[in-house]
């Protein structure tokens, strides 16, 4: 059994078995990312790489390691890393090396983790395909011709094409779920607040939310103890005990009320990607949970809810860029009116620009009550949605992505492209957990099962997602290489 | 209702950008393709209801109002585009 192959929980045991070293590992996949052609790599950090695997050998070697210790991770280019270029996917950040460190970047550098190097994003994470990166749309493992999803792309890429063994993701409309679904990962969205957003670049503040990229429910578990937690340099982080979130994955599903909501299988949803769902759903039905059908009627608006909330926040987020304290100036601007509108208009790409504009325009002076204050209204109503659902079942489920991955280049129309978020986007509205595993295949490409649960049931979900993955072998399938 | 050209370039200047001219015929018609989906919200009876600007809905904590940051400017200076005399230049605004 190859090394890429093995999941944390393999690599930890291997370490402490001595089997091989974390130098071994990290090197062996550095050799892999040297070879791959998916674009899924923005920095490789190999030197700081090498230096983090020998101390983690010697952390070993002297008894004072944990479960993390020398497992080699990619790091969404979305976390600022001290010392070392955190671009966001964007030229206006090309040059932007950053001065300090993500709380998740020093908490994972604290579990004496290894990172391999930042990875591709889409723009600022605006996009469901990572065709928006200004270092060009990585390629998905399991059909190079095909999107990875986005905007956590260069993640799911890196994992399910086995270039590294977890990895680190943001999801702000989908951005964990919707890249692991197509990719065939495991992805996990927490509950809005439960990691710590300091450090990472924010795109709407009040969805924005990071989370484990990884082979299994089991090793999600493991990344999610070392990223969750109170951070008082995040004005939102919650103040919410962070339980071990490996401790109930054994638990047993039996009588467990799965909600099926009838819109989350209506049209629009591809044939054979429903009945991948739906097999998976009769597969926990096997296992002794029971299956009942619900209603979330306004997550039809959650399309025009979310592309007004978030282009608003993104637009106030990102009036920080302005050429004149870090990241990208236009050449010899003639004003300083013109350095801002030069270095913005120069630094952005199209989608980036376009969610500004929506923004700006749905903030400006006659127009607020009309969109903003509406959709804030209606993200209201879809949060109701959910606590009424979670009163007569314990999950919700249901598909990540309406089809499996399209092909690059093929869709060329934002509200098309906006329209594919249709089952992701709510959970970000109403700031629940969501995960997104393994379920099946369409026309060899993976199909993921969405999981939905109440407000800091990430425990909950790990359990259920680790039950299915004891049952199915989804998970362990990997790419044909040649 | 319908964006013309004229609204997005002043749209643009708001957001502190300046368009092309094929940028701005692209622009116009998916602000407004994106506009027009924005217009579902309006099927939807809102009144009475609060609007939510947080998820869980949490107020702001506060902090003691005591300085905790250190002084990291020149850290922070050195990858400005253009300093002097510890401040960040941009072209000259009043002569």
């Amino acid at each position: 059994m190859s090394i890429y192959t093995k999941t944390i929980a393999q690599l930890a045991q291997g370490l402490k078995d001595k089997e091989f070293s974390s130098v071994e590992i990290t090197q062996h996949y550095l050799d892999r990312i040297k070879k791959s052609d998916l674009n899924a790599f923005i920095t490789l950090t190999d030197e700081l790489a090498m230096k983090q695997a020998q101390t983690a050998d010697d952390k070993i070697a002297a008894g004072t390691s944990n479960i993390l210790t020398g497992i080699p991770y990619a790091h969404k280019d979305i976390f600022c890393t001290k010392g070392v270029k955190t671009s966001a996917g964007s030229k206006m950040l090309d040059n932007f090396i950053s001065p300090y460190d993500a709380t998740v970047s020093h908490q994972l550098n604290q579990a004496d983790t290894v990172m391999l190097g930042k990875v591709n994003m889409d723009e600022f994470a605006m996009g469901s395909s990572n065709e928006s990166s200004f270092y060009g749309a990585v390629k998905n493992p399991w059909d190079t011709k095909k999107i990875p999803g986005g905007s956590s792309g260069g993640s799911a890429a890196a994992v399910a094409g086995g270039l590294s063994c977890f990895a680190t993701g943001t999801d702000t409309g989908g951005s964990i779920r919707q890249p692991a679904s197509l990719c065939g990962i495991t992805g996990l969205k927490p509950t809005y607040g439960r990691v710590s957003r300091y450090g990472m670049i924010a795109y709407a503040s009040s969805l924005d939310q990071a989370g484990p990229m990884t082979k299994t429910a089991q090793d999600a578990a493991i990344v999610l103890n070392a990223m969750a937690g109170f951070d008082e340099k995040d004005s939102t982080s919650a103040e919410q005990d962070v339980p071990d979130y490996t401790a109930n994955l054994n638990d047993s599903i039996k009588g467990l009320t799965i909600g099926l909501p009838k819109e989350f299988f209506s049209e629009g949803l591809d044939d054979d990607v429903a009945s991948q769902v739906m097999n998976a759903i009769k597969e926990f039905e096997a296992m002794g949970a029971v299956v009942k059908e619900i209603s979330l009627p306004n997550s039809a608006y959650a399309i025009p809810t979310y592309y007004i909330v978030a282009p608003c926040e993104c637009s106030s987020n990102l009036s920080r860029l302005d050429g004149v304290r870090y990241g990208y100036r236009c050449e010899n601007p003639k004003d300083l009116e013109d350095l801002y509108s030069r270095s913005r208009s120069e630094g952005f790409g199209s989608e980036v620009k376009r969610r500004i504009m929506i923004g700006a325009y749905a903030l400006s002076a006659g127009y607020y009550d009309a969109y903003y204050l509406k959709a804030q209204k209606t993200r209201h109503l879809i949060s109701e949605d959910f606590k009424k659902a979670f009163h007569d079942v314990d999950v919700i489920m249901g598909p990540v992505s309406p089809t499996t991955a399209f092909d690059l280049g093929s869709v060329k129309d934002p509200v098309s492209m906006y329209l594919a978020d249709i089952y992701t986007l709510s959970a970000n509205l109403a700031g629940l957990p969501a995960m997104s595993i393994p379920a099946g295949f369409s026309n060899k490409l993976p199909v993921g099962l969405q999981l939905i649960g109440n407000y800091w049931s990430e425990s909950k979900l790990l359990n259920i997602a680790h039950q299915f993955q004891l049952q199915t072998d989804w998970h362990q399938q990997m790419p044909q290489e040649d | 209702m319908s964006l013309s050209e004229q609204e997005v370039t002043q749209i643009a200047y708001l957001a502190r950008l300046s368009l092309s001219e094929a940028e701005l015929k692209d622009n116009t018609k998916d602000l407004n393709a994106i506009l027009g989906l924005a217009e579902q919200l309006g099927a939807i009876e809102t009144d009475g209801i609060e609007p939510m600007a947080h998820p869980l809905h949490m107020t702001q904590r506060l902090r003691a109002d005591v300085v905790t940051e250190e002084d990291q400017s020149e850290l922070f200076q050195s990858i400005a585009p253009k300093i002097g005399n510890k401040h960040y230049l941009v072209p000259t605004v009043i002569e």
